[in-house]
Order: C-alpha cells, then sequence, then structure tokens
C-alpha cells in the first residue's frame, strides 16, 4: 500500500532521516518506535506533505506521492493524527470534526454517525469547544477528525503521549476498532510495549535509520529492543 | 430557512430601519446622534473586516487604513461630476479620468480595487508571521499613502490635493444599508466551511494544513476579502467626510479601527459593531463636555480643558482593557435570546422574592 524507498529528510539543518526504507500492507497495524529524536515524526510529517524529502520516494497504491502538498495527499487517502492532539480549540467538536473533511463535497451526515458510534463521549460534547474537552477526549477527537476524511491510511504520532494509563488503554482499543473496519495505521509511539502489542509489523528507528524489523511479537521479545525500549 | 428564523433575523432588521427613519424625520439633522450613526456604522463594517482577518484568521494586519484609502480615492476618482474635473483638478488639467459611473458602482468598484492592491501585496506579506506581518502592513498602508500624495500621479489621484465635490450621502440609511449588507455577507463567509477554515488555521496552523487545509491559498483569500471591504468603508468614509485627503488616512485610522476590535472582542463580530459605536460616541460626543471650560458659580471645574477628552477617553480604554480584557464581546456573539437569558438570570430570582415576600 505505501511504499517508502530510501527517504532522506534534512529538518532544522540537519540530517534527521538518513535514508529509510519500509512498507506497509494493506489492512494492517505498523508501527515505528524509537528514542526521541530518532527521526520517527519527521518521517511522519514527510509521508503527511509537510515537510519535503531530500531524496527518496514515497509511493503510495502505486503512485508516487513524493513531496506532493499535505492536501493532494489528504485528497488520495492518508491523514494525520499529530503529536499533541493539536485539536481546534477555540471551534466546537462538530466543527473540529467536519474540518477533519474539509475537502471532501458530499453529505457528512454517514460519517458524523460512524464516528459518534466510535466515540459516543464526543457526541455528547458535540456543541462544547475543543479546548474544553479532557486529554483523553482531545486525543479521541484527533483521531475522530482525521478518520473524517475517509482515509485508507492513517497515521498517528504518539496517540499516548500526556495520558493516563487507563486512557491509554482506551485509545489502543479505538486502534484496533478502526483498523478492523478496514483502515490501515501507521503507528508512532515511544510506549514501545503497547505498540508493539498491538502492531502487525513493528520497525525500530534509531538516529535516522531503521535497525530492526520484525513482527510486534519478535521485537518484543527481543533481547536488545528489551533493554532499550520496554525497560525490561 | 424556516419562517421562524427569518422573522427573527428580518424582524430586528426592519425595527432599526424605521427607527433611524423615525429619527431622521424628528431630530435635527444637526443632531451630534447623526454624527455617531454615520462614522459608527462606516467603522463597523472595517473593524468587523479586519475582525475578519484578525480575529476569525489570525492574521494580525495593521494595513486597513491604507486599503481604506485606496477604496475611498477610488470612490472619488470614479464619480467626480465631469464638470468639476476641471476645479477640482485644477493643477493637473482636469486629470485624465475622463469618465463617471453611478454611485453604487463606484462603491463596488472601490471594494474590487483595494482587493487586487490586497491580493498584490498579500503575495510577499502573507509568507510573514504574527507581528512581522503586522509590520510589513503597517509599512505597506505608509508606502501607499505616499504614492498617492505623489506628483507624477496627480492627473489620477490629485497628487496631495483634496478630491471632492463627488456624490455623498445624506441620510444614516445609506451607510446602515451598504454595512449592513457587507457585514451579513462577512457574516455568511465566517460560519461557511471557509470560515471554519479560516478559524481552524488561526487555531493550529500545521493541524490545518494536516486536514489538507491550503494555508497560502486560505489566507490570501481571507486578506483579499477583508481589504474589499475595507475598501468599501473607505468609499463609505470619502462619502461621509464629502472631501478624501491621502493624508488623513494615517496609521492613527488603523490603530482607531483595532481598538474597537479588541474592545469588542477579537474574533466577535457583533462585539465589533457595538464597540464601534460606543467608540465614536465616546471620542465624537458623550466626552465633548471635558474639553469646555467650565464654571460653577465662580468656580472653574480643574482639568477642564481642550484635549482633556482624550486623556479620560484613553483612561476608560485602559480600564477596559485590564478588566475586560477579552472585550465586551469575547468571542461570543450578541443575540436577544442571549440577553433576554442575561436578565432572567440576573433578575429572574429577585422578582420571585418579591412574590414571595
Amino acid at each position: 500500500m505505501l511504499k517508502v524507498n530510501n527517504l532522506k529528510i534534512n529538518y532544522g539543518g540537519i540530517e534527521a532521516v538518513k535514508g529509510i526504507s519500509f512498507s506497509i500492507e494493506q489492512g494492517g497495524i505498523v508501527t515505528l518506535i524509537g528514542a526521541n529524536g530518532a527521526g520517527k515524526s519527521t518521517t511522519l510529517r514527510c509521508i503527511a506533505g509537510l515537510i519535503k524529502p531530500r531524496s527518496g520516494s514515497i509511493e503510495f497504491l502505486g503512485e508516487d506521492i513524493t513531496g506532493k502538498d499535505p492536501a493532494a495527499i489528504v485528497a488520495r487517502g492518508i491523514t494525520m493524527v499529530p503529536e499533541g492532539r493539536k485539536i481546534f480549540s477555540d471551534l466546537t467538536v462538530l466543527e473540529n470534526l467536519k474540518i477533519g473533511a474539509y475537502l471532501r463535497t458530499e453529505s457528512l451526515d454517514e460519517d458524523l454517525k460512524w464516528i459518534f458510534d466510535l466515540f459516543p463521549r464526543l457526541k455528547e460534547r458535540s456543541w462544547q469547544l475543543g479546548g474544553t474537552l479532557s486529554g483523553g477526549e482531545q486525543q479521541m477527537l484527533s483521531v475522530g477528525r482525521a478518520l473524517m476524511s475517509r482515509p485508507k491510511l492513517i497515521m498517528m504520532d504518539e496517540p499516548s503521549l500526556g495520558l493516563a494509563p487507563l486512557i491509554v488503554r482506551d485509545i489502543f482499543e479505538i486502534i484496533k476498532e478502526i483498523n478492523r473496519q478496514g483502515v490501515t495505521i501507521l503507528l508512532i509511539e515511544q510506549n514501545a510495549n503497547m505498540a508493539l502489542k498491538t502492531a502487525d509489523i513493528g520497525y525500530v528507528m534509531e538516529t535516522g535509520r531503521i535497525t530492526l524489523t520484525g513482527t510486534g511479537y519478535e521485537l518484543l521479545t527481543n533481547e536488545g529492543v528489551k533493554a532499550a525500549y520496554l525497560g525490561a | 430557512m424556516d419562517m421562524k428564523k427569518l422573522i427573527k433575523t428580518a424582524g430586528p432588521i426592519a425595527l432599526l430601519f424605521l427607527l433611524l427613519f423615525v429619527l431622521e424625520k424628528t431630530l435635527p439633522t444637526t443632531s451630534m446622534l447623526f454624527v455617531v450613526l454615520k462614522k459608527g456604522a462606516i467603522y463597523a463594517l472595517v473593524a468587523v473586516s479586519m475582525n475578519l482577518l484578525n480575529g476569525f484568521t489570525g492574521l494580525f494586519s495593521l494595513g486597513q487604513a491604507g486599503f481604506m484609502l485606496i477604496g475611498a480615492y477610488t470612490y472619488g476618482i470614479l464619480t467626480i461630476p465631469l464638470e468639476a474635473r476641471e476645479a477640482v483638478y485644477q493643477y493637473f488639467d482636469g486629470g485624465i479620468v475622463s469618465f463617471t459611473v453611478p454611485v453604487l458602482v463606484a462603491i463596488a468598484a472601490a471594494g474590487l480595487v483595494t482587493a487586487v492592491f490586497a491580493y498584490l501585496i498579500g503575495l510577499p506579506v502573507l509568507r510573514l508571521k504574527s507581528d512581522y506581518l503586522a509590520i510589513a502592513t503597517l509599512g505597506f498602508a505608509e508606502i501607499i499613502r505616499a504614492v498617492f500624495q505623489w506628483d507624477k500621479l496627480g492627473p489620477v489621484t490629485n497628487g496631495s490635493n483634496l478630491l471632492k465635490r463627488f456624490p455623498v450621502f445624506t441620510s444614516t440609511l445609506f451607510p446602515f444599508a451598504v454595512a449592513g449588507v457587507c457585514i451579513a455577507v462577512i457574516v455568511l463567509l465566517i460560519n461557511s466551511s471557509y470560515g471554519r477554515a479560516f478559524k481552524a488555521i488561526r487555531d493550529d496552523e500545521i493541524a490545518a494544513e494536516a486536514m489538507g487545509i491550503n494555508l497560502a491559498k486560505h489566507k490570501q483569500m481571507s486578506f483579499t476579502i477583508s481589504s474589499f471591504f475595507a475598501g468599501i468603508g473607505g468609499a463609505l468614509l470619502a462619502m461621509y467626510q464629502t472631501t478624501v485627503q491621502a493624508a488623513a488616512f494615517r496609521a492613527t485610522m488603523t490603530y482607531e479601527i483595532l481598538l474597537i476590535v479588541v474592545i469588542g472582542g477579537i474574533g466577535s463580530v457583533t462585539g465589533s459593531c457595538l464597540a464601534s459605536f460606543l467608540f465614536i460616541a465616546c471620542s465624537e460626543w458623550w466626552l465633548r463636555f471635558l474639553d469646555e471650560v467650565t464654571y460653577i458659580g465662580a468656580f472653574q471645574v480643574p482639568l477642564l480643558s481642550s484635549g482633556f477628552r482624550k486623556v479620560v477617553f484613553s483612561v476608560i480604554v485602559m480600564i477596559i482593557v485590564l478588566f475586560y480584557s477579552r472585550g465586551i464581546m469575547g468571542t461570543k456573539e450578541f443575540s436577544l435570546d442571549a440577553l433576554f437569558r442575561f436578565f432572567k438570570k440576573r433578575f429572574g430570582k429577585t422578582k420571585k422574592e418579591d412574590v414571595a415576600g
């Protein structure tokens, strides 16, 4: 579905990503784990079109999307749940969701119903301003907003950041549920334990390179990963 | 729209115009009230257009006076009657514009010409953010003011001389109607999906971009539309003043409008309108008595002398900014329903107690 080939990205004057290649199969959950500054977020933002790569290529459903602008990429079916949620705090929950479907012109009734089924809390609070929601609710809104564009691939940047453990579990349940409904997922996490338990395939990134690949289970039991990321 | 909603919207507007009509028939035409209403309506339009940019799109721009100037000049140049041109353009052989257009066409043209200028200025300027954008737009406004006074452009702009003798309005209804229609269009825009996109950009540019909103395109759109209405405001101001001179469109004018936007509430259309009338009323009318040397018996009231009004006015503004830092309305909108609810909440309880007592 998504093929990233020898991608190099300069960001903030340094080479943040030094030539990585990976691919995502349709219908799967793929995770990219690694420490701070490994280049995970940069990779994601590059796929979303927010920053341009220095070299390499990104292919989505057989089409080269390298260097396209974000609107074109959203239109092709890739959306991002940005790090730190980034909801629009002065817009209502409903408006936030509608912004997610900004590029679509058809009726949104069914999509809203879908989102409100997934997140009943958002329905209760649809007239509240985004900024008044709790952290967990904001994360759900952020995911819901991304889903409103009817993506084929949804990329999540640290969805567990700053949330209580119980809520993190809810969020991961929702990620699995969305995946069951046919959306492919690329997940970036520092919470490697949760991410690897959820994912089919995992990639470990270190200082701009992919150093290890395997199924979620393989990586969970890998001694190196255990020592470096699972604190065991 | 269902009937009930239509009546609710159209009713108060019809009432307002009826009230204005009655006032015009009953009060002497020299009443300060009409000055406040006319200028207030014009400033309300410009303040709302600035709010579209600063409050709803999050672009801190200070070019409003410059854009009003373009609008005012466009209107003047296009409407000065042919027979008056020789006298108005006395230093430039009657100027080179040798046609006139009807008033409403000229007002629309004022908006369009301003929008074209704004579009071109926006191309480089909108790459900047926050304070830098404010400084750049302020700079462009000053450049516009200088260019319009340039002698070489005299055949069109009359150089640094006055433009006058163009058609003006006498009734208060005219600026209210034009400003009202324009503000209604802005409100419709704000409530459309474009308006939502503007607000999204204001709240978080990165997230907005990630949702597929083209930042450059939408900022340019907001900037151009805002300037379009500032241009129309400029045309109305020209009509109100009956003369136009570029030198009058200083940065001070932009600051006055910015003040109105801040006092009304950044992100509130009705706030801008209310604040506009209050601002004009305070600065032109209600505080006038402070400027006059006053005696109570043989005692001269201290401090009251020419210019003191401005001191008091500044203090009032500071108090508002200190205690109502989000403005009169914040980001809320004024509505009759909300007003009734407010009074019910405040006074409903005491009434019940009265009954009980």
